[in-house]
């Protein structure tokens, strides 16, 4: 243990006179938190929307201005007839055909219900999809408003959103992401470090000595968990100051799964670097992985909408259980008894990456 | 008593046996020159005692202690310095010191005094809060043989411990092997400079993975008939196959 004292301050001297982590620790959640929410925002703005008026009516009008008033689209134009509206698709002027055809309001005032075509580009499919939904659910609003029946059909269901009341894309990804963070500086960096005494030849004096290699990793464990922590905190930090947002849950649960999270993945860095023994080799395997772990998280693709033998993939992916816990405990406020099995898979993957870390570092070849 | 035995000690890496069935030992106290050209397996079979590389097949106990299956306990009684500079440049002198003889037990006032004696047997004490990579070569690996015996080890391994240095600082070099000698310390030193090899009590010579003398430099000259070690150097290495 007094050995692990003195290999702990010589990892403290070289973080503080390391030029580049400091810098790596602000600017990195920095840049991430700032940046990607808005990059990886799957809501559609700027729908481009012509309107085919038949009707020429006030309901026509009304249903007019609630289309545009929501934000989502935006008129390319109002033509007078069906085959024009189709030539701005064709020339990719507009995404969304909405054609309201005469005698509506009449119809309406008649029958209490009349039929309008959407018709949607699918070039852009996101786009046309997503759209032709928006602009449903906008006509369905606007028929309960009025009073009529839902052509959809839909009368009786209603959803409401629970724990993004705006469904702001922001509040989502932002926990998902300072969990991506844990990731990186944890594996990343810790990997680095390793590799780059071996390619300076240091770590050759250190294996002539009896350190145990336990002790060794340990040293270089605990300086990561440290800086692991810190980040978050900046990061926490920084979503509060820039989208406001604080967990609705307990904090003190976010850094404790932080914590073991860290020690996890730390290990995983140490067990890369036991395997590599140049820096670019270090980081081509750490890549490798996250790439998986980050495409397989549900941070950008829901899990829910991968195939069955995908979603069963990311029942083995760390970084999932974190990236839950993270938006879980900020948007659900969800307590330590919602995600004890979370802890339990996190707590084992510590203690897996670090055994593979200490049998694969060898004193000797 | 012998600290170093070595019998058949060999190393292949796939079909290249770096180290051939090499057998000798060392005494205590001894100053042992192993030499050889480049390749001839001098770096391999010394990285073997150390316990930093696994043999292939053959044995060698080192303090008395197994290369196999002790090498942990190898590691608390020798010394190393590597061929190439292996202190921490980011850290300071003073600080290497601390780090290394705290990783070998010393603590609290022990590890005080030892590092303001080493640094002033080295001449360093103006250096002391210096990194240690602005330090000039031959200064480092004066310090980087220090930080090797501040344990007071039985045996310290030197891996070309000289290369590179100038004449001076080498002669300096070898006044603190001396003087490392004369506390007891065996000494197992690798170098290509024959002057050197003089200095030593018994040296051998390593071609293509095999020693192929081994005796105390007068011995080695009367057999080969000659005045200095270079002659004795070249009569064998001259046989060599292996290239650089």
């Amino acid at each position: 243990m007094k050995t692990l004292r003195y290999l702990l301050e010589k990892e403290f001297k070289q973080i503080r006179r390391d030029r580049f982590l400091p810098r790596i620790i602000f600017l990195v959640p920095l840049m991430q938190l700032i940046i990607l929410p808005f990059a990886a925002n799957f809501e559609m703005r700027n729908i481009y929307l012509s309107i085919v008026d038949n009707d020429h009516s006030v309901i026509s009008q009304q249903l007019t201005d609630k289309v545009l008033s929501s934000g989502y689209f935006q008129l390319t134009d109002v033509s007078p007839e069906y085959n024009q509206a189709l030539a701005s698709i064709e020339s990719n002027r507009a995404d969304i055909i909405l054609e309201i055809p005469a005698g509506t309001e009449k119809q309406l005032g008649k029958e209490g219900y009349a039929e309008v075509l959407i018709a949607a580009n699918a070039v852009n499919g996101t786009k046309g999809g997503m759209g032709s939904s928006y602009l449903s659910s906008i006509i369905q609003d606007f028929n309960r408003e009025k009073g009529f029946d839902s052509g959809m059909s839909l009368s009786g269901i209603c959803s409401t959103n629970l724990f993004n009341p705006h469904l702001d894309y922001k509040n989502f990804m932002v926990p998902g992401i300072l969990a991506f963070l844990m990731t990186i500086i944890g594996g990343f960096l810790s990997a680095l470090n390793v590799v780059g005494e071996k390619e300076k030849g240091t770590i050759e004096q250190i294996n002539v000595t009896p350190v145990p290699k336990s002790v060794f990793l340990l040293s270089k464990l605990i300086p990561f968990w440290i800086i692991g922590l810190i980040l978050l905190t900046v990061g926490t930090f920084i979503a509060w100051l820039v989208y406001g947002l604080v967990p609705i849950g307990n904090l003190g649960i976010i850094y404790l799964f932080a914590a073991a999270y860290l020690i996890a993945f730390t290990g995983f860095g140490l067990a890369i670097s036991s395997v590599s023994s140049t820096q670019q080799q270090a980081m081509f395997t750490a890549f490798f992985f996250f790439i998986i772990f980050i495409l397989l998280s549900g941070l950008f693709t829901p899990i829910s909408s991968m195939p069955e033998w995908a979603q069963n993939l990311t029942l083995f992916n760390p970084l999932r259980y974190f990236v839950e816990v993270m938006r879980m405990v900020y948007m659900k406020g969800s307590t330590l008894a919602d995600l004890s099995v979370h802890f339990g898979v996190i707590c084992f993957f510590a203690i897996a990456f670090n055994i593979l870390a200490v049998v694969g570092y060898r004193k000797s070849n | 008593m012998n600290v170093i035995d070595v019998t058949n000690l060999t190393k292949s890496f796939g079909s290249f046996t770096a180290v051939d069935h090499i057998s000798f030992n060392v005494g205590e106290g001894e100053l042992f020159g192993f030499l050889g050209a480049n390749g001839a397996g001098k770096t391999t079979a010394m990285r073997m005692l150390c316990g930093l590389s696994a043999p292939t097949s053959g044995e060698a106990r080192v303090a008395g202690f197994d290369v196999y299956k002790e090498t942990e306990k190898i590691k608390q009684h020798i010394g190393y310095m590597s061929q190439k500079f292996s202190l921490y440049g980011d850290l300071k002198v003073w600080e290497n010191i601390r780090l290394y003889g705290g990783i070998y037990g010393l603590s609290g006032k022990k590890l005080k005094e030892k590092t303001d004696e080493l640094l002033h047997v080295l001449d360093l004490e103006g250096e002391r809060n210096t990194l240690v990579d602005s330090l000039p070569l031959g200064w480092k690996q004066k310090l980087a043989f220090s930080v090797a015996i501040i344990h007071d080890p039985r045996i310290v391994f030197l891996d070309e411990p000289t290369g590179g240095v100038d004449p001076v600082t080498r002669r300096q070099f070898w006044e603190l092997i001396y003087q490392a000698a004369e506390r007891g310390i065996t000494v197992f030193v690798t170098t290509h400079y024959m002057d050197e090899a003089e200095y030593c009590n018994r040296v051998s010579i390593m071609v293509d993975g095999k020693i192929e003398a081994l005796d105390s430099p007068a011995a080695l000259k009367a057999s080969f008939n000659t005045d200095n070690m270079n002659d004795v150097f070249h009569a064998l290495a001259r046989k060599a196959k292996r290239g650089e």
